[in-house]
Order: structure tokens, then C-alpha cells, then sequence
């Protein structure tokens, strides 16, 4: 591996009950993080392919370790999204080549399908700091149930010198959708959009 | 007494590599389950609440139980453990402490027999609160290398009428430790402090 990990988290979420009234079957949505070393601390770099190696490790590291938490099949993930978060001695665009050149081939690959964009967000920032991963619908980004975001943070991540990268993972969407749009059912799921 | 109530159910994992120095041979776990439960006394002052720690025994053993698979299901591989609860602003610091025989009990019995106390935290606070839930070794208070915490908690949980009931179990000691102190190889009084 590329990447010098310090350590790895696994955050799953079941929600039973939304608005009073039971969620049935429960939504439930996976994020798995890693907190890296980042090679490019404190100091400008020009090429950064390194960063764009190790996004394409974490995309199927973090994949794996989303779908196992949920304890379901890849093909059975239904949005995802990602986010990264770059410590203070860092760049954003050491985020943007861990997240955009090759981390979704094998996110894709794990989950079996994935014509839409995996929706992203990424900062910077200390210790604790908090990243809202965007969720969208896998095969079509229009599917407007499944638009939503999953929180993460770890108290003691990112430090100066690291890197944290999350994939978010769910088998569902939101708990009661009921603002109309594009319904899962009719996905054509060909240009990624609808 | 009122019946349990279960809005929402998470799970959060850390595998701990190293912090800056020697890469552990096998990773440091440290995890935590929370459920999110409605508070049946909310709002009001109720004289006579001991009666629901009883109602909570059996989430408390689904929970410790479901820690447990979360960390690979072996009883045998967990080493710490800790507990906490934070209570919606429409409720009373009392009301977290419904919490300590079950969840306690839940995990000494999924366990298989622990004999340290289980320490914890507790609070009032509103959506969004972080709790350190502190964490000892299962056996015996006083093994120095095992003394941990855990940062928990949701966005959106609790609300003012919730709780928010966690356990927390680890695989073992610090990935540094080197404070000294008692070992957990030289544990021999059984009365779970030494």
C-alpha cells in the first residue's frame, strides 16, 4: 500500500423511527474513513500522482469496509458519496487528487454498477473537524429519495500532517422520501443522470 | 412501565495502526454502539422511575451482543469497556442514570463475567452533544495500560424528549502505552480493581 495509515474508522447508522412513524424496512448507511499521513505536507508539489495512487487504494479499501459494515452484497448499495478532509500543514487539491482521478473505478467495481458522479465535498481543517459526505443515487444522480449527507468526524483526526478520507455507502434513502422527483423504480440508469 | 422505544440505532469502529510511532501488529479496536430511545419521562417530574432500568435490560443485551459481532464476535478478544447516556434537555440527569445496572449487567453477561466496574459519563445536553464515554479494563480498574475513552454521539440525536444510551468495548490496550502501572498480565486479586 501507498498509503501510510494511521488508523481506520467504521461509522453505521439504522434509522427505525422518523417524524413518529416507524422506518420499515430501518435505512441504514455506512461511512468508512481512514486517516492517512499526507506525503506532501508543509511543502508544494507539483505532481501529484502519488495522492491520485493512493485514492485509487482507499476507493476500494473504504468500499469493502462500508459494505461489510452494512453486512450487504455490493450490488445492493444504492447511493454513496465521499469526502475528504486535508489537515492544516496541507492543500485542498491534495483532497481533490485523492478524491477525483481514480478513486471511483473501484468503488464502482466493488458495488458491481455506478453510472452517476459520487457526489463529493472536501476542506480543510484541525482535529475534530467535521465532514458532511454528500449522498446521491448510484445509477442516477436525479433520483431525488436518495439526495442526502452523512456526518462524520473524529475527535483526534485530521492532525497537521494527515489526510481523512470517507466513503459513505447506504442501502436506502431517506426515511418517508415524499418531495416527488425521479423514483428509484424508474431509473434508466444509462447516462448516470436519470 | 413504559415500553422501549427505539428510534434509531449506530455503530462506530476505530482500528487504531499506530499514533506516530511503531505500526501495531495487530490494530487497537475501539467501538461504540448508541440507541436513541424516547424518554418516557420527559417534561415532567416522575417520582417512581426505577422500574424502566428493567425495560432497558433487553436492549442493553442486544446491544452489547451486537458490539460484540461489530468487533469480530469473539467475547474473549475484548479487553476494555465503558458506558455513557446523554439526556434530551426535556429530561433529568437521573434519568441517564437508568442506564448503569442495564447496560453494565448487558455487557458482563456478553461477556461472560467481567469483574471491573464498568465506569461511565453522563449528561443533559441537546442535538448534536459529544460524550467522552471512558473505558477501563473488563477485569481489574486499575491496569493502567488499558484506561481509554471514546468520543461518541449523532447530529440529530437526542432530541428534547430522547436518550442517547451508548456502550463501548476495546481489544485491548493503548496502541502506545508506556505509562507504567499495573499490567494486565499481573491481574490477581479478582476483586476488579487489581
Amino acid at each position: 500500500m501507498k498509503a501510510e495509515i494511521r488508523k481506520l474508522a467504521t461509522f453505521v447508522e439504522e434509522t427505525r423511527e422518523e417524524g413518529g412513524r416507524a422506518v420499515d424496512p430501518p435505512t441504514r448507511r455506512a461511512a468508512a474513513v481512514a486517516v492517512i499521513k499526507n506525503p506532501f505536507a508543509g511543502r508544494y508539489v507539483e505532481d501529484l500522482s502519488e495522492l491520485m495512487d493512493i485514492g485509487e487504494e482507499l476507493g476500494g479499501l473504504l468500499t469493502e469496509k462500508a459494505i461489510a459494515a452494512l453486512g450487504i452484497a455490493g450490488d445492493r448499495a444504492e447511493s454513496y458519496g465521499k469526502a475528504a478532509a486535508v489537515g492544516e500543514n496541507g492543500e485542498l487539491e491534495h483532497a481533490a487528487a485523492i478524491l477525483h482521478p481514480k478513486l471511483g473505478a473501484p468503488v464502482r467495481k466493488a458495488l458491481s454498477k455506478g453510472a452517476a458522479l459520487i457526489p463529493s465535498s472536501k476542506k480543510r481543517g484541525g482535529p475534530g473537524v467535521t465532514l458532511d459526505i454528500p449522498l446521491g443515487h448510484k445509477d442516477a444522480a436525479f433520483v431525488r429519495s436518495h439526495f442526502d449527507g452523512m456526518e462524520v468526524r473524529l475527535n483526534d483526526a485530521p492532525r497537521a500532517n494527515e489526510i481523512m478520507v470517507a466513503v459513505a455507502i447506504t442501502d436506502s434513502g431517506r426515511p418517508h422520501p415524499r418531495v416527488g422527483g425521479l423514483k428509484k423504480d424508474e431509473i434508466k440508469g444509462v447516462d448516470g443522470l436519470r | 412501565m413504559p415500553s422501549v422505544e427505539l428510534r434509531k440505532r449506530a455503530i462506530q469502529i476505530e482500528e487504531v495502526f499506530h499514533e506516530g510511532g511503531p505500526v501495531a501488529t495487530i490494530p487497537y479496536r475501539r467501538a461504540a454502539i448508541l440507541a436513541v430511545i424516547k424518554n418516557p419521562f420527559a417534561g415532567r417530574y416522575v417520582e417512581h422511575i426505577v422500574g424502566f432500568s428493567d425495560d432497558l435490560k433487553p436492549l442493553g443485551l442486544e446491544m452489547a451482543k451486537a458490539l460484540i459481532d461489530a468487533l469480530g464476535g469473539d467475547p474473549k478478544s475484548i479487553e476494555g469497556y465503558g458506558k455513557g447516556a446523554i439526556v434530551g434537555a426535556a429530561g433529568e440527569i437521573e434519568h441517564g442514570a437508568l442506564w448503569h445496572v442495564p447496560g453494565g449487567y448487558a455487557m458482563r453477561e456478553a461477556l461472560g463475567g467481567a469483574l471491573a466496574i464498568v465506569p461511565s459519563a453522563k449528561k443533559v445536553a441537546g442535538v448534536g452533544a459529544r460524550l467522552d464515554v471512558p473505558i477501563t479494563h473488563i477485569d481489574a480498574s486499575y491496569v493502567r495500560s488499558h484506561f481509554d475513552a471514546i468520543e461518541v454521539g449523532l447530529v440529530d440525536a437526542p432530541r428534547s424528549d430522547e436518550m442517547l444510551l451508548a456502550l463501548a468495548m476495546t481489544t485491548g490496550a493503548r496502541v502506545h502505552n508506556r505509562a507504567g502501572g499495573l499490567k494486565a498480565s499481573e491481574i490477581k486479586a479478582r476483586d476488579g480493581l487489581r
